[in-house]
């Protein structure tokens, strides 16, 4: 009896020591983590969903809400064998291979002719100082071969981007922060953005799609953030057609009631710049279908 | 233009399993567009399956089927490499019709 009361007493006081020295450590950690650490913040991260979700296996995360449930995965595989994408997709595969006026394509505007390089996007282009995402790199490829920009929210842009994330299907996701301050500060600032609550509602990006992936939102499902960009565009069938990067970054503005951004601004660049690094290594699978 | 008609036709001994998905508007004419001028009704009004010459699946659509509908059905008396032949109408009157051998 008296031996085990001191045991347990020894147990208390041990742990007592070891919050102790938790409390400590807090200082000199809380000081190393103001200093902006990508490959830090893209572990953590990961980490967070492998250890919510230990039954999801990592290349999972990017069929969205479909590998949160057996019941939804189920759903998904049966999906996947008449994809709603099908029509955008082969719509992209003729416009991109079709020639502008000047006799160019696409393909002269990005590496490997556009094959293949949906997971390199969005890159941090040293000159110019900034996040430059797959569907602004396309339209500059129109601007400057003399053609009129696409909306960026829906029909030819998501059509394009289809085509180019299908090229790239099961390559890793494969962000590059260069060694750039301002590349670390788009990073930053996108991550910045991810975690502020906004809006009527009050939510950030994070109240969803960290806190909440897996939960529904009235008959929804939530996506968990690792990997969303990955699935990236998608066929919603509450859209009933085809939305890109940027019509989900702003209708989800519009749905916790706060005023959307510019598509391509540069703070939802740096959103896409954020979220596309902390998935890397993850595969692309996009195009996608969502309910 | 491509065919506005995806299909895929498996057969497994008896059963023939049939899956279809066709790229049309579907508009019910309830719907504004952005200047607020209505969309006028647009759909698919009959939508036929035939095999052998004789139809298997005949659907009589209104505005309440969504856009780019899908549909699955199976049909007993299909064999592997028989034709089956798809089509739909419009309250236009614009047709398409496909073809497609069942695997």
């Amino acid at each position: 009896m008296i031996s085990t009361m001191r045991a347990r007493f020894m147990t208390c006081l041990a742990s007592a020591a070891l919050l102790l020295a938790a409390c400590c450590g807090v200082a000199p950690q809380a000081s190393a983590a103001e200093a902006p650490n990508p490959v830090a913040d893209a572990k953590a991260f990961r980490d967070y969903f492998t250890k919510k979700f230990p039954k999801v296996k990592l290349e999972d995360f990017v069929n969205g809400p479909y590998s949160m449930n057996e019941d939804m995965h189920r759903q998904w595989e049966e999906k996947e064998q008449f994809p709603p994408y099908e029509f955008a997709l082969e719509a992209g595969k003729e416009m991109f291979a079709k020639p502008f006026k000047n006799g160019k394509t696409y393909a002269d505007c990005f590496a490997n002719g556009g094959i293949g390089v949906r997971q390199n996007y969005p890159i941090f282009d040293e000159k110019e100082g900034k996040v430059i995402t797959l569907e602004l790199a396309l339209n500059r490829c129109r601007q400057a071969n003399g053609e009129a920009p696409y909306s960026y929210v829906k029909d030819e842009m998501a059509s394009l981007t289809a085509y180019m994330a299908f090229t790239s299907r099961g390559k890793p996701m494969d962000i590059k922060i260069p060694n750039d301050g301002r590349a670390l500060e788009a990073f930053e600032e996108g991550k910045r953005y991810f975690y502020t609550r906004r809006g009527q509602l009050n939510f950030s990006c994070a109240t969803c799609h960290v806190q909440s992936p897996g939960e529904r939102i009235r008959a929804e499902v939530l996506a968990p953030a690792l990997g969303i960009m990955n699935a990236m565009p998608i066929y919603r069938s509450e859209w009933s057609g085809m939305g890109t990067t940027s019509r989900r970054f702003t209708s989800c503005n519009s749905q916790i009631r706060g005023v959307p951004l510019e598509p391509q601004s540069d703070e939802y660049r740096n959103l896409e710049y954020y979220l596309s690094y902390v998935s890397n290594g993850l595969p692309i699978s996009g195009p996608g279908a969502r309910p | 233009m491509a065919s506005t008609i995806r299909v895929r036709a498996t057969s497994n001994g008896d059963i023939t399993e049939v899956q279809a998905l066709i790229q049309h508007p579907m508009d019910t004419g309830f719907v504004k567009d952005a200047k607020g001028e209505i969309i006028p009704p647009h759909f698919i009004q009959r939508l036929t399956f035939e095999h052998d010459g004789k139809p298997v699946f005949i659907a009589d659509w209104g505005t309440a089927v969504s856009k780019d509908p899908y549909v699955k059905f199976s049909f007993k008396g299909g064999k592997k490499g028989d034709e089956l032949k798809i089509g739909w109408l419009d309250n236009k009157g614009a047709t398409d019709a496909t073809s497609a051998k069942i695997q």
